[in-house]
């Protein structure tokens, strides 16, 4: 720097944390590898396909879309990762075109439409979840029993549908479903390898403690109340992958801690709902995208107490 | 303090690296810089009158500019010679337009004749505050607000604490240290001088617990001073922004200023170091408020702690300190948190100057917000600066004012955690001019 060299004037502050929005996502990505693995070893090649096919077109999705509304594409890792949630609370058996299309539609319709990453009001996978339940019903609630790369695929019913029977003792249940090894979406049935992805991103506060405690709290208590088991509740359907990886996701929760804690309660309380006296088995996406649809509702009205408020009401 | 208050709001912020090792060395004397600038505000509150013109030669210590109002700080020539300009520069920190006096040196540093009071103990409170009026001093942290009228509460303004803040919580700034290692005695007996005037029931000193040393330094030194007994020697955790005014009031005492209120609402006074030190020099040396320790770091060959007159240009600086390294290109008034970004390197060392940041900077483009969150949890006011920050934007400066805009003191937690690098506190600031410009013309 010489005396006539042009300096440059920043606004402050001069120092940022080493953290970016596609950092962030890149995390995500890696913590949801473990969800992503466990469908690998429970659904085999399927599984693999299937991921496949639901990255690929998400990202190619969000390239065409920013190209056809002049904006730049930037490789922020977030379209991988509403392919690949999407893929991880889809059968593992369903159609490819079916996983694209739904895929498609995440990206295309729940986020770009709404303005992009930041705008969209509807988490992109749960919405292209609800979409492909909606539009194909019967593939989208058929179940196969986990078959790792070798036997042909046998149907079975989830944990939480009527159908569902065990004869066995509960504790071997309690062992299945907590590992995964039972019948359900593609990445969501094993809570363990979930667990081990979401405490990773709590213990690098990525994402906050409040929306999965408070979500899993109120469905075990809940489901304690109307004398369902809270262990099958907790550990099988969509809950814990929704409770950490979807729920969580900061454009369509709250952003204080308190509008969280309510977002999270409301989740839970409709999923027991939907559950224990709807019509359908799971109730989990259901509930998580009513939820964001009043995020910024609860944004609105619960706010931050700021310091040397409560002092000046006393005067 | 109790360990509970640490995890209350207050105590929020953050842990930040804190560079400060560069500079973990003594204070060396700036040689007599060739000219000085000296604007004739450095303070918050009225822009003084000059009381020299073009042309008259000026002694060292003499007053230049002056002004009636209250809130106000004298201004004097800090080295003897001629008044060769009268120019017309920025605010470094605020960014309005100043005037300011050149004064060419004349290599002499002749001093005026100073004041030394026969028995400076025995000076009445209002002598004092008198003193340090036309002294000019000023609250050095980076606040510039004049020390009388800080020392001067209104009549009803019970004061029952008075803190010394020696927290220094920004980065890179070690000036406050230096002081209080190697000045400790006069800045003690600048305390004693604000204790004797407002008469608190207790009186604090605050320290980061980074700055293990001083701490000690202090305890001793308060241990064997008669009166520094009742003085309150209080190490406290390492945490950005605990040096700030209200979240030391509430972290030290669990007290919350009311919004837009004043810590003496709350009665308490705060002081920085440093102008403890400057009230020591005025009351018992008699001079006024002409120099002070300014931290040089970053990217500097040779990063150091300076003490400075006022009105040298930073150019003077960085060159003593062996010149910038290659690939330099930002120099910031003030700490990498707070410090504001300067045009250029004529501008001078200014009351509340306490570091020179030489910096390598890249611009950092800003992407969308995707609510995460972070700068409502680190806000150490309690604000939703993503809010705040959306308000701006869009010009909706009066939904800004429902989310307490006022309360921020701009200590950039929120920009610092902000993964979308959105300059939250640039947005902040716009808006907060424009409510003050509006009212201003209503």
């Amino acid at each position: 720097m010489t005396s006539d060299s042009k300096l440059l004037a920043s606004p402050g502050p001069h120092l940022w944390k080493n953290q970016s929005t596609s950092r962030i996502m890149y995390l995500v990505v890696i913590a949801l590898l473990f969800p992503t693995a466990s469908g690998i070893y429970f659904f085999g090649l399927r599984a693999i396909t299937v991921i496949a096919v639901s990255v690929v077109a998400a990202v190619a999705t969000e390239y065409v879309c920013k190209r056809l509304r002049k904006k730049p594409f930037v490789m922020d890792w977030s379209a991988v990762i509403t392919g690949l949630l999407l893929a991880l609370v889809l059968p593992a058996t369903l159609d490819l075109w079916m996983v694209a299309v739904g895929s498609i539609f995440s990206i295309a319709i729940v986020k770009e439409a709404f303005g992009g990453l930041g705008h969209n009001i509807f988490n992109p996978a749960l919405g292209g979840r609800a979409f492909l339940a909606a539009s194909f019903s019967v593939k989208m609630t058929t179940w196969v029993e986990p078959m790792g790369f070798s036997a042909d695929a046998v149907t079975t019913a989830t944990p939480l549908g009527s159908s569902f029977v065990w004869a066995g003792e509960k504790l071997a249940l309690y062992r299945d479903i907590f590992l995964g090894n039972t019948g359900g979406s593609l990445g969501e049935t094993s809570a363990l390898a979930i667990l081990i992805g979401g405490i990773m991103l709590l213990a690098l506060r990525i994402i906050n403690w409040r929306i999965p405690t408070f979500y899993i709290g109120t469905v075990a208590l809940l489901a304690l109340a109307v004398g369902q088991d809270p262990v099958i509740y907790m550990f099988s359907g969509g809950l814990m992958i929704g409770a950490f990886f979807m729920a969580t996701d900061y454009v369509t929760s709250p952003i204080t801690g308190w509008g969280r804690i309510i977002f999270a309660v409301g989740c839970g309380v409709l999923t027991v709902i939907i559950r224990y006296y709807g019509g359908l088995p799971e109730g989990v996406a259901y509930s998580i995208l009513f939820m964001n649809a009043l995020s910024p509702l609860i944004d609105r009205y619960v706010r931050t107490r700021p310091y040397g408020k409560v002092k000046k009401a006393k005067e | 303090m109790n360990l509970a208050s640490i995890f209350k709001r207050g105590s929020r912020g953050l842990r930040l690296p804190e560079n400060k090792h560069h500079t973990e060395k003594p204070i060396e004397v700036l040689p007599l810089p060739q000219k000085v600038i000296v604007p004739l505000q450095q303070n918050i509150g009225s822009h003084c009158v000059a009381t020299v013109k073009k042309g008259d030669k000026v002694l060292t210590g003499q007053i230049i500019g002056n002004s009636d109002d209250f809130v106000s700080a004298t201004v004097h020539a800090t080295v003897s010679g001629e008044l060769s300009a009268v120019t017309t520069t920025l605010h470094p920190a605020m960014g309005h337009i100043i005037t300011s006096l050149v004064i060419t040196s004349d290599g002499k540093d002749e001093w005026v004749k100073l004041d030394v009071p026969y028995d400076p103990k025995r000076l009445s409170a209002e002598e004092i505050l008198e003193k340090l009026k036309d002294a000019g001093v000023v609250g050095m942290g980076g606040a510039t607000f004049p020390t009388r009228v800080k020392l001067l509460p209104p009549p009803g303004k019970n004061i029952d604490t008075l803190i010394l803040n020696g927290c220094e919580c920004e980065p890179f700034i070690t000036a406050d240290h230096r002081v209080m290692l190697e000045y400790g005695e006069p800045v003690l007996y600048g305390l004693r001088v604000m204790d004797k005037v407002l008469q608190p029931d207790e009186v604090y000193i605050a320290i980061e617990d980074n700055k293990p040393d001083a701490v000690e330094h202090m305890q001793n030194l308060v241990a064997s001073i008669p009166f520094a007994a009742n003085f309150k020697v209080v190490s406290l955790p390492s945490k950005y922004p605990t040096g700030a005014e209200k979240t030391l009031i509430k972290i030290l005492l669990d007290r919350e200023v009311p919004i837009g209120g004043l810590p003496m609402d709350v009665g308490v006074v705060v002081h920085n170091v440093a102008t403890a030190k400057a009230i020591h020099d005025t009351v018992f040396e008699g001079k006024p408020l002409i120099e002070r320790v300014v931290t040089v770091t970053g990217a500097v060959n040779n990063p150091k702690n300076l003490l400075v007159r006022i009105g040298t240009p930073i150019r003077d600086l960085i060159d003593f300190c062996g010149g910038v390294k290659d690939g330099a290109n930002e120099v910031i008034l003030g700490g990498p948190m707070m410090g504001v970004s300067q045009p250029d390197l004529d501008f001078p060392v200014t009351k509340g100057t306490s570091c020179v940041l030489v910096k390598e900077s890249k611009i950092i483009h800003e992407q969308g917000c995707i609510s995460c969150g972070n700068c409502v949890e680190v806000c150490p006011m309690g604000l939703m600066p993503t809010m705040l920050a959306k308000y701006s934007k869009a010009g909706l400066y009066e939904d800004c004012q429902d989310y307490y805009i006022g309360n921020c003191f701009e200590c950039g937690c929120c920009t610092y955690v902000c993964p979308a690098n959105i300059p939250l506190v640039q947005y902040i600031k716009v808006a907060k001019k424009e409510i003050s410009r509006r009212r201003a013309r209503s």
